[in-house]
């Protein structure tokens, strides 16, 4: 059994980003390999879906903190949803919905992208 | 503090899962609500993964012990490394607000484990000893036997 696995999904304009199971110290660098991936193919529109994500520790945290900048500087976006409230506890600890979107559901999010074009 | 449960891993993050079950197990025992206990299990994690990527720098094939200790209301964990001393109360606490954006990976840890635990405490004897305990006390609100 994997402990944490990372999805892609790329639509129109816009690529998500499944997340699922635990994110840790030891899983941290597949999601920042995901995101590096994203960021080489010019893809900086991102919705990152935390339906099945069961757990998030700071080493998880510091990987959104790491390349959002980049994100920015390229017009571009990460925007976080479908969270448990378990999950959203630990990002709203650290102060993240000030600096992250975050939406209930991933259309929400796919649309904000949609609506700036 | 009686009542003493103990786990020693080596310090590699495949571990984190296992400590994690560990403390869950203990905590939900204890008392404590689902809620709650996962708080105890993300500051555990915090200070395991700070004992792992500081304290040994990485190096695969050291200990952690985690001890848990309780009396009546109060849990406590101790995270005992033996490697390079890190007093995470001269750790600054950042001001969220205001430097989010520039907050480096690793002070988020430190961060956390003061905000779910009731009280973090530090003992270290450099090169020898390093201790993190982190407590927190069972009350009527956090408990699996509210109201």
């Amino acid at each position: 059994m994997s402990e944490f696995k990372v999805h892609q999904r790329d639509g129109e304009g816009v690529s998500v980003i499944d997340l699922k199971g635990y994110l840790d110290a030891h899983t941290a660098p597949d999601l920042e390999n995901a995101f590096q991936k994203l960021i080489d193919e010019k893809k900086f529109n991102i919705v990152v879906n935390c339906k099945d994500l069961s757990y998030i520790s700071s080493a998880g945290l510091g990987v959104f903190m790491a390349y959002i900048e980049d994100v920015r500087k390229n017009q571009g976006d990460i925007k976080l949803t479908n969270m448990s409230a378990k999950v959203y506890n630990v990002f709203d600890l650290l102060g993240f919905p000030i600096l992250y979107e975050i939406y209930k559901d991933e259309q929400e999010a796919v649309g904000k992208f949609a609506a700036r074009k | 503090m009686a009542k003493t449960l103990t786990k020693t891993i080596q310090s590699r993050t495949d571990n984190l899962l296992e400590v994690r079950e560990f403390v869950m197990h203990a905590a939900r025992r204890f008392g404590f609500s689902e809620e709650e206990s996962s708080k105890i299990v993300l500051a555990v994690d915090e200070a395991c993964t700070n004992v792992i990527k500081h304290a040994y720098q990485n190096a695969p094939d050291r200990s952690i012990q985690i001890d848990i200790t309780h009396d009546r209301e109060t849990f406590q964990v101790s995270v005992i490394d033996e490697g390079k001393s890190f007093n995470p109360n001269s750790a600054k606490m950042p001001d969220l607000k205001q430097h989010l954006s520039t907050f480096r990976r690793g002070g988020l840890g430190v961060y956390l484990m003061r905000t779910l635990m009731d009280k973090v405490e530090y003992n270290y004897s450099p090169g020898k000893r390093n201790e993190v305990r982190l407590i927190k006390y069972l009350t009527p609100s956090n408990s699996a036997a509210r109201g």
